[in-house]
């Protein structure tokens, strides 16, 4: 276990930067979400920690050990990739041992940790199986005991739920999140899917184009994201811009939002609600109804204001009244107006 | 034409191709077993040509040497095969086109035109004539069938486990004996075994590059029906063509021409 640390990490490939002066630190211990869209860099980034990426220039420290020059079979990682990458030519206990035979632990002492690590993931009775007679998860559950038998003083999961299906992944999510608990490993991991990353995460950092754009606890990046890409790739916000006055946002249509101070505002989709009068709150903006989506319990209502697509979200029910299409009203309390930057 | 006489006409192709291929070796094969030495007819069966083979110290001698050459050019062809293609296949050397086209010129350049290279090539340094230059010379022209038939199964081989291995704490020759080799483990033995047969059955090359009177199985053949042909070649070349053969379809067992199996 071991608190890792990176430091103006950079990195290009031809003439693209993959990694642009990237410096984070991850708590000993921790779960930490590694957040971006594709091409973000946030693949580079658990790549120069695990060693596999020579980064230009920068800095990565494990524990307080800078580990440029340590090779990637000498930095006591653990690793679960997004293949699993488990040996073909093995047995399942034969793939978790592979790490302590290379490291010369005794037969009995090996023999051990096996079943302890195949307990922990519950795959117990698995030991003898071949590896393509498991399931998708229990690929999964053989590739964490794998790299968690070792004891490595990180343990770096690179999109490890992205092969299983819906069901499966939050069944995974839970599991992961009992075994990280369990050994309490400091962990990173790479995600594209953000539900993942708020699940799983005690920190989560967000990336876009090679720099890291936020990173913090979940919830207060949630709650307070700063700025339009935060706000829209960490679950969904409605934009919302005008020009700024001393009483609030003075919006192109004339209404104002008071209290807000910036330029943009964003609003969650969950916060906002529909009526047909007129509300008496503070806020509110004249919009049209678009679409009513249902889909189970929650439904989904497209609005436009001003050529701009608006979204709420909700319970069906609170829905029922309204007609399929048709001018309505906005509004929502102050305290959910989320100021942005930039 | 209609469907079916395109199929007889196909049909027709294809048994001319197989008889014309493997008449005369069939030809051959049965006179290895008839007991006159004119080849007349009618066939009497016999095993005497056979019988005369382990009398003939000469022929015994040559075979002796091309199976011991085979199988050094063997070990050594498949384990510098094989070096070379893990070294393509995990390294972005500099050059690495250039470096795998310039490893064909063996199968493309006609044997007569190396063979002589070779020959002129080996005296100008100081190798000379014998064993170890006929050696070099099979290695040298064993290689390139080896790294196909190795490089056709690692396209097959996830570069990820490798990585897994590697993060686990394995060194490089520890990824590569425990997780690399097995995978590769049906092409190495097939391109160890084209290898062999490459060695076995070269004749231009040793011919060039061996010293008389201390010849390969093939030379040997080769200069005995200068001097006049006995059923005795029949039945030596019987049984090269069935060792060949039964080598030729193992590789294509093990390597199932470069499929995944």
């Amino acid at each position: 276990m071991a608190q890792v640390r990176v430091e103006g990490l950079t990195k290009t490939y031809g003439g693209a930067r993959a990694l642009d002066a990237v410096s984070l630190s991850f708590p000993d211990g921790g779960f930490f979400g590694l957040l971006g869209p594709s091409g973000s860099g946030k693949t580079t980034l658990l790549r120069a920690i695990a060693g596999f990426v020579v980064p230009d220039a920068g800095r990565v420290f494990i524990g307080d050990a800078p580990v440029e020059n340590v090779p990637v079979e000498a930095r006591e990682i653990g690793m679960v990739f997004q293949n699993y990458a488990l040996f073909p030519n093995m047995t399942v206990a034969q793939n978790v041992a592979f790490g302590l035979e290379v490291r010369k632990v005794a037969a009995a002492e090996r023999a051990r940790r096996v079943a302890e690590a195949l307990e922990l993931v519950q795959l117990g009775p698995f030991g003898a199986r071949k590896t393509n007679e498991l399931s998708g998860g229990q690929r999964q559950r053989v590739a964490m005991a794998r790299a968690i038998v070792t004891r490595p003083r990180v343990l770096l999961l690179d999109e490890p739920l992205s092969a299983l299906d819906k069901a499966l992944r939050v069944d995974m999510q839970i599991e992961l999140k009992r075994i990280q608990r369990e050994v309490g490993i400091t962990t990173i991991f790479v995600t594209h899917d953000q539900e993942e990353a708020l699940t799983l995460s005690d920190r989560i950092g967000i990336l876009k184009d090679g720099r890291l754009v936020r990173h913090g606890p979940p919830r207060e990046v949630y709650d307070d994201p700063r700025d339009a890409f935060t706000a829209r790739f960490l679950g969904e916000a409605n934009l919302i811009s005008g020009v700024p006055e001393a009483g609030g946002l003075r919006l192109p249509d004339g209404g104002l939002i008071a209290g807000a101070r910036t330029a943009t505002v964003a609003v969650r989709p969950e916060n906002l609600r529909i009526s047909l009068c007129e509300p008496q709150g503070p806020v509110r903006l004249r919009a049209r109804l678009r679409q009513r989506i249902f889909a189970g319990a929650m439904g989904t209502c497209v609005l436009d204001w001003r050529g701009e697509a608006l979204k709420a979200v909700g319970r069906d029910r609170d829905f029922a009244d309204l007609p399929g299409e048709g001018e309505v009203w906005l509004t929502w309390d102050a305290d959910d107006t989320i100021a942005l930057e930039g | 034409m209609t469907n079916r006489t395109l199929a007889l006409l196909g049909r027709g192709y294809l048994g001319l191709i197989l008889f014309f291929l493997y008449a005369p070796i069939l030809v051959m094969a049965a006179m290895s077993f008839n007991a006159s030495a004119f080849y007349q007819l009618p066939f009497s069966f016999s095993t005497e040509w056979y019988a005369k083979l382990w009398s003939n110290r000469e022929i015994l001698s040559a075979a002796g040497r091309s199976v011991w050459i085979a199988c050094v050019v063997t070990v050594l062809a498949t384990a510098a095969g094989t070096a070379a293609s893990i070294a393509l296949f995990r390294y972005d050397v500099p050059g690495k086109r250039v470096l795998q086209v310039l490893l064909f010129p063996p199968i493309a350049i006609p044997w007569l035109i190396t063979g002589t290279a070779m020959l002129i090539f080996f005296f100008g340094i100081g190798i000379g004539r014998g064993t170890p230059a006929v050696i070099i010379g099979h290695v040298a022209l064993a290689l390139p069938y080896v790294i196909v038939v190795v490089t056709a199964r690692l396209a097959t081989f996830d570069a990820t486990l490798e990585e897994a291995a590697r993060s686990l704490g394995a060194g490089a020759w520890t990824v590569t004996m425990r997780v690399t080799v097995p995978w590769i483990l049906p092409g190495i033995v097939a391109g160890g075994l084209f290898a062999f047969a490459v060695s076995f059955d070269q004749f231009v090359v040793s011919y060039f590059l061996s010293e008389p009177g201390d010849t390969t199985l093939p030379v040997l053949i080769y200069t005995s029906i200068r001097k006049g042909f006995t059923p005795e070649i029949n039945a030596i070349s019987t049984i090269i063509i069935a060792v060949s053969m039964g080598i030729m379809v193992l590789a294509a067992r093990y390597s199932n021409f470069g499929g995944e199996r």
